[in-house]
């Protein structure tokens, strides 16, 4: 009895807020509207600065194309299959640092990936708190952070070293500095930014599928190999495609460690150049207009395959965050 | 003639230092269904979680006390052979949503690794979705996705993916509590077929669905078990003072 006489009291009082509670929400509401000048003022602001974003993004476009059409016009789509690039007689073919780019990433992802993937499965299921893990997500955020010229460094004191012991023991010219060394470096560099993207998408598959599995006496390797990793994977390619768009644009540490030969390269050992590092290299001394809008249209491939490869990742992870909710 | 299968005695079980069963003693008989009932924060769950030592999953977790399953001590057992005797079934349906309705009901062989001949997988996929009433219903969408039956379809395809490993046990978790009155009602006709077969300890907190369907009734209440006996005896005259209240709705 006594509860039913608390539940009308309370409706009762219920009945009693809302019509204040109403017009209380009805005069915020009206401030919200447009009928407030100082509303109307605040929205065009952001409203401004939005679109500002974009034309920035439409004029940084628009002027890498007409700053690059001199070179366009010259070469045409030879641009991208010539192997010479050569100032002094201004022939510029942009295969070998196509070549550069595509090999230093795709070596970087082949090794970031299983780091990547056992991080991400290690922090967002096997150890989710503890000094241990904390450790581990600190460190992988403060990697994240470091710039990317002591990356350089790191590349040119540690990795170079490395590389060129290795270069004697196979007896192969010991450069020391080549595509091997760039993607060694671009790898470290990536794998804190797939991983930590990785352990997000672990941590959002429900629990209780995870204890569907651990209840019909699945191990914890078994429920990560049947469960978690074929409900993440997309997840988990979307965020190691993220960062092989990172690794496609890096300029400084792989400009310091490539080795900046403008040659096409022919084992993983050799220097080379990638797209980002030639024009980091060659920009402050391109005299001739043609030499300049070449290295100009290379920024525009750039561009253009960094804005496609992002675009993927982040369609890919909209539609896994869908697929869980 | 009543066979004991499994026996709970003196279990304690909670978080860190925070009990939240004490003293637990009751037995479950075969081919019986056993009812937990008792308010919210009682311990059911817990107590359901404890057989098969899912506990253990949650941080902080303690137990001490044993729990027999054929008269031997499950918590000196490998805990995964012990949860592929002891199936589970959740409070609210979740097959697997990367598995076809095929893949889900046999996932317990899948995710254990058991290979298993394409025969021997028919004959398991039809036989448990046959059980539970489900097989006309899907048998021309064994490849679709689980995630697309509906909600009472789904829990019944978790019963037949727990049905599907043959478990001596098994345990459900308030099964119906997410589900509307019709799906309710087929699922606990489809638990009265199943004790044929096995024996099922369901947690609720609906008093009406324990009386009808249970044959023993465990009333819990803040972490002991007040009373435990044959569901017409407790719910015909309770010994406990605390029972009778709790059935007459004094509290829920």
């Amino acid at each position: 009895m006594k509860n039913e006489e608390k539940k009308q009291n309370h409706n009762q009082e219920i009945c009693h807020l809302n019509p204040d509670s109403e017009i209380f929400f009805r005069i915020r509401a009206f401030f919200r509207t447009q009928h407030s000048p100082a509303d109307f003022v605040f929205r065009t602001i952001l409203l401004f600065s939005g679109i500002m974003l974009f034309l920035l993004i439409l004029s940084i476009f628009c002027s890498l194309i007409i700053n690059s059409m001199p070179s366009i016009k010259a070469f045409g789509l030879k641009f991208f299959t010539g192997t010479v690039w050569d100032p002094v007689f201004e022939q510029f073919g942009a295969l070998p640092f196509v070549a550069g780019t595509l090999l230093t990433s795709f070596i970087a992802i082949i090794i970031t990936i299983p780091f990547s993937i056992a991080i991400s499965i290690y922090l967002g299921e096997f150890s989710k708190s503890g000094a241990y893990s904390g450790l581990l997500k600190n460190s992988i955020d403060l990697l994240a952070g470091v710039p990317s010229v002591v990356y350089g460094f790191f590349g040119i004191f540690v990795i170079v070293p490395a590389v060129r012991y290795i270069q004697i023991r196979f007896n192969i010219a010991p450069y020391g500095v080549g595509i091997l060394t760039a993607s060694i470096v671009l790898s470290v560099m990536i794998i804190p930014f797939a991983a930590s993207l990785g352990r997000e998408i672990i941590e959002m598959i429900p629990s209780e599928i995870k204890q569907a599995a651990y209840a019909l006496g699945s191990t914890r390797y078994e429920v990560v190999r049947h469960v978690i990793f074929p409900y993440a994977k997309s997840g988990l390619i979307a965020g190691i495609l993220l960062a092989l768009g990172r690794a496609i644009g890096e300029t400084m540490a792989v400009t310091m460690v490539i080795g900046n030969s403008n040659m096409m390269p022919k084992t993983i050992f050799a220097p080379a150049n990638t797209m980002a590092s030639i024009i980091a290299n060659e920009f402050t001394e391109a005299v001739s207009n043609l030499h300049l809008s070449s290295l100009i249209e290379i920024g525009v491939v750039l561009f253009i395959v960094t804005t496609i490869i992002s675009i993927a990742g982040k369609i890919i992870i909209r539609k896994f965050a869908v697929h869980i909710s | 003639m009543e066979n004991e299968l499994l026996i709970v005695q003196n279990f304690y079980a909670g978080f860190g230092r925070c009990n939240i069963l004490k003293d637990i003693n009751f037995t479950v008989y075969q081919n019986k269904i056993t009812a937990i009932m008792g308010p919210s924060g009682c311990g059911k769950t817990t107590m359901i979680r404890c057989i098969n030592r899912m506990h253990e999953f949650s941080p902080g977790a303690t137990y001490s006390g044993k729990i027999l399953l054929h008269g031997e001590d499950i918590y000196s057992m490998n805990p995964i052979l012990v949860r592929r005797k002891i199936g589970m079934v959740f409070q609210r349906p979740n097959p697997f949503p990367t598995m076809s309705i095929y893949d889900n009901v046999i996932s317990g062989f899948i995710l254990n690794g058991i290979k298993l001949q394409k025969q021997e997988k028919d004959k398991i996929v039809i036989n448990s979705l046959k059980k539970v009433g489900l097989w006309e219903e899907v048998k021309d969408s064994l490849h679709r996705r689980g995630t697309f039956l509906s909600g009472g379809q789904q829990q019944r395809l978790c019963i037949a993916r727990a049905l599907a490993m043959n478990p001596d046990v098994i345990l459900l978790d308030e099964p119906t509590s997410s589900l509307d009155p019709k799906s309710t009602l087929m699922i606990e006709k489809l638990l009265e077929e199943l004790k044929q077969t096995t024996t099922i300890i369901i947690v609720t907190h609906n008093t009406a669905q324990a009386a009808r369907i249970s044959d023993y009734v465990a009333f819990l209440y803040l972490g002991e078990l007040i009373e435990y006996g044959a569901t017409k005896k407790i719910f015909t005259a309770p010994e406990h003072k605390k029972t009778e209240e709790y059935l007459t709705g004094k509290f829920s």
